[in-house]
């Protein structure tokens, strides 16, 4: 292995790269639009729910029942219905997500020490914030009926802590996994294009004719795009610190090693498409496939893995991001350090070395 | 089978496609220092002969040697001693001049000492020094010729290949990359050359046919004229052409049109002249001029085509 020819190509590829406006947009604009769509975009809180309210009380304790779940935050009432037909047409067109009925013997109950019934009704459609919204209102409701019978002491004191993402903000753990899910996805469509690139336009067939090795061809392709990852990682969390407000509990540059490791396995991965397919078209398609889905899906981003059934599980396993995922919410919530990221680091070091060995076996020096 | 002076010897090389036999059964020797010229129109079997020559193809079948490695083992040790230029521009369009022989350079593995050196020595062969700077794309067709041949001769290899490098140059441009080649003879360097144009033929030391994969002759321009061309080539100036090609044809005289001249092919000049002279008459069509020629390669191999 020369030295020499791992410089001449990855400086002929930087040269390239910086002259071709589409590739340094690809490198650069593209991780950071992505990051800001999909960090604004998706967001698992629940809070202004829109709710109605029908009122057959009117009374001044239904009106502060009223106010109760206004002030809590979560509710935002939309409209006041006269008729329960309209509580219907409400929900039906999702004008509103809750109703709340309040009989008009509710405050007679109250004031009388009985039972007050409150009827709730909440679109179940979207299950996940149905749970959610049906735990605010029966804490709002709790709160409130405690309030009116005065404070009586539970016989358990529930005092709850949360660790790693005290305020509970789904940004916080959206943000580390999405950079990953980025990563994931970039890096593979940027070295899917190199190879096929050179057959394309018929450089290829002078690169093949000259002594170059396989493995300085493929080193000197990756290492234009191995700097370009690490810039794209240092934008991401740079943006997610500074603009999201994400805290970084952990290490920055354990970050950076573990994030470099993740970097030449993707990116080796990328450069395996492009060999095989031959054609800029098909391969970054094949990587655009075979990285966003499973990042997105099934590398623990968004639903933890623990839950899906076994065969996707075993699946996870040869998702690289997977283990960037984990190490990015590790070290952003967590604070972790390398101890607790060992197996996510030794897989990830097996994953890179695997495809970059059968990368540089695949790709034949001739024309076929 | 490493004779000294040898530079390329093959015997039965074969490459299918398939079941198209794109090269069927081909032997060649070239001698070291050789303007070898690999004729035949196009899809004759002359870039597949090339490429597996250079190691970038796999022969089906064969044996040989290409600067005294084997064609069939030993394609990455023949790629360190050869220099090749593709029929399609190969450089990189998006490079500048400088850094496509820089490019190169480091790729052929030349050392950081010698580079400078050798980058003057192309700039200055191809007569592109004052657009050292330029943008590949930019340059005019001759002078990315020039340039592809510099980059391919920049660790000077004993051997060189050249495949169809004129094709789609202005005439003075392919003039002169024929002085380029020459000059690269002269310094002891082999050349494999393709073309489909006849007339660059006669610059070659020795020519092999190839048509429909096959190597239909072979040796220097004048042995295949004498050997090849035992019928004698009539020109004849007229004013309509295609029309007088026609009569003769129904005569069934072979003939070919060569610009505004008709070629005819016949077994006896002195019997054929009036015979066709009287034969065009009839049919109003007015001989200028009618005469025996020394035959081109063109009509060798017009001749040596028709015959297989």
């Amino acid at each position: 292995m020369k030295l020499l020819r791992v410089k001449a190509i990855t400086k002929k590829e930087l040269i390239q790269i910086w002259r071709d406006p589409l590739s340094l947009a690809m490198a650069f604009l593209m991780p950071v639009i992505l990051l800001f769509i999909f960090g604004y975009a998706i967001s698992l809180d629940v809070d202004r729910l829109t709710t109605i309210v029908y009122d057959r009380d009117k009374s001044s304790i239904s009106r502060e029942l009223i106010a109760e779940f206004r002030e809590s935050g979560y509710f935002t009432v939309v409209s006041n219905v006269d008729r329960p037909e309209d509580i219907d047409k409400y929900v039906d067109s999702g004008r509103a997500r809750v109703a709340l009925w309040i009989p008009e013997d509710f405050s007679k109950n109250i004031r009388t020490g009985k039972n007050a019934e409150l009827q709730v009704i909440v679109d179940g459609s979207d299950s996940n914030t149905a749970t959610i919204a049906l735990g605010y209102i029966s804490a709002v409701s709790e709160l409130y009926s405690q309030r009116i019978r005065g404070y009586i002491t539970p016989l358990i004191d529930f005092r709850v802590r949360i660790w790693y993402n005290q305020e509970l903000k789904s940004r916080n753990f959206i943000i580390p996994g999405l950079i990953a899910v980025i990563m994931a996805v970039i890096t593979a469509l940027l070295t899917s294009l190199t190879i096929a690139r050179e057959w394309e336009r018929g450089t290829m067939e002078q690169l093949i004719s000259t002594p170059i090795k396989t493995s300085e061809l493929i080193l000197g392709k990756l290492t234009p795009y191995f700097l370009i990852g690490f810039i794209d990682v240092v934008i991401s969390v740079l943006i997610g610190v500074f603009l999201f407000d994400v805290p970084l509990k952990g290490n920055v540059f354990l970050l950076m090693a573990l994030s470099s490791i993740f970097l030449f396995g993707s990116l080796s991965f990328g450069i395996l498409i492009s060999i095989i397919a031959r054609s800029q078209l098909v391969s970054s398609q094949i990587a655009m496939v075979t990285t966003f889905l499973p990042a997105f899906l099934l590398s623990g981003f968004m639903f933890a893995i623990s839950n899906m059934p076994q065969p996707l599980q075993i699946i996870t396993y040869i998702i690289p991001a997977r283990y960037l995922v984990s190490m990015l919410k590790g070290i952003f919530l967590k604070g972790n350090t390398l101890g607790l990221l060992v197996m996510e680091t030794v897989l990830l070091l097996i994953f890179g070395l695997t495809v970059f060995a059968i990368a540089n076996k695949k790709f034949k020096k001739r024309i076929q | 089978m490493k004779e000294n002076n040898i530079a390329v010897k093959v015997e039965g090389l074969t490459r299918k496609f398939d079941d198209f036999v794109a090269v069927d059964n081909i032997s060649l020797g070239i001698k070291k220092g050789e303007i070898f010229g690999f004729l035949g129109p196009n899809g004759a079997g002359k870039s597949t002969t090339i490429k597996m020559l250079c190691g970038l193809l796999f022969p089906t079948s064969g044996n040989g040697f290409v600067g005294g490695y084997d064609v069939m083992k030993e394609s990455e040790e023949i790629k360190k001693h050869i220099g090749y230029m593709s029929q399609r521009f190969s450089l990189y369009d998006d490079l500048k001049v400088e850094e496509n022989i820089n490019f190169f350079s480091g790729v052929y593995g030349v050392s950081k000492e010698k580079r400078k050196e050798r980058m003057e020595r192309v700039l200055e062969m191809a007569g592109i020094k004052d657009r050292r700077d330029a943008i590949t794309k930019t340059l005019p067709g001759g002078f990315k010729q020039r340039l592809a041949l510099g980059c391919a001769i920049l660790h000077e290899p004993p051997i060189l290949f050249l495949d169809e490098p004129t094709s789609g140059v202005d005439p003075i441009s392919r003039r002169n990359f024929w002085n380029l080649i020459y000059e690269m003879s002269q310094a002891g360097t082999t050349i494999f050359v393709t073309t489909h144009y006849m007339d660059e033929a006669d610059y070659c030391d020795r020519l092999a046919l190839i048509y429909r994969g096959r190597i239909i002759a072979e040796g220097t321009p004048n042995e295949l004229r004498q050997e090849y061309m035992k019928r004698d080539v009539l020109e004849i100036e007229l004013d309509k052409v295609v029309d007088a090609m026609e009569v003769l044809d129904r005569n069934n005289i072979e003939t070919a049109i060569f610009g505004s001249l008709l070629h005819a092919t016949v077994d006896n000049a002195e019997l054929s002249i009036p015979q066709i002279k009287k034969i065009l008459t009839d049919s109003n069509i007015i001989v200028n001029r009618i005469e025996k020629i020394m035959p081109s390669l063109e009509d060798v191999f017009v001749t040596l085509i028709e015959v297989s």
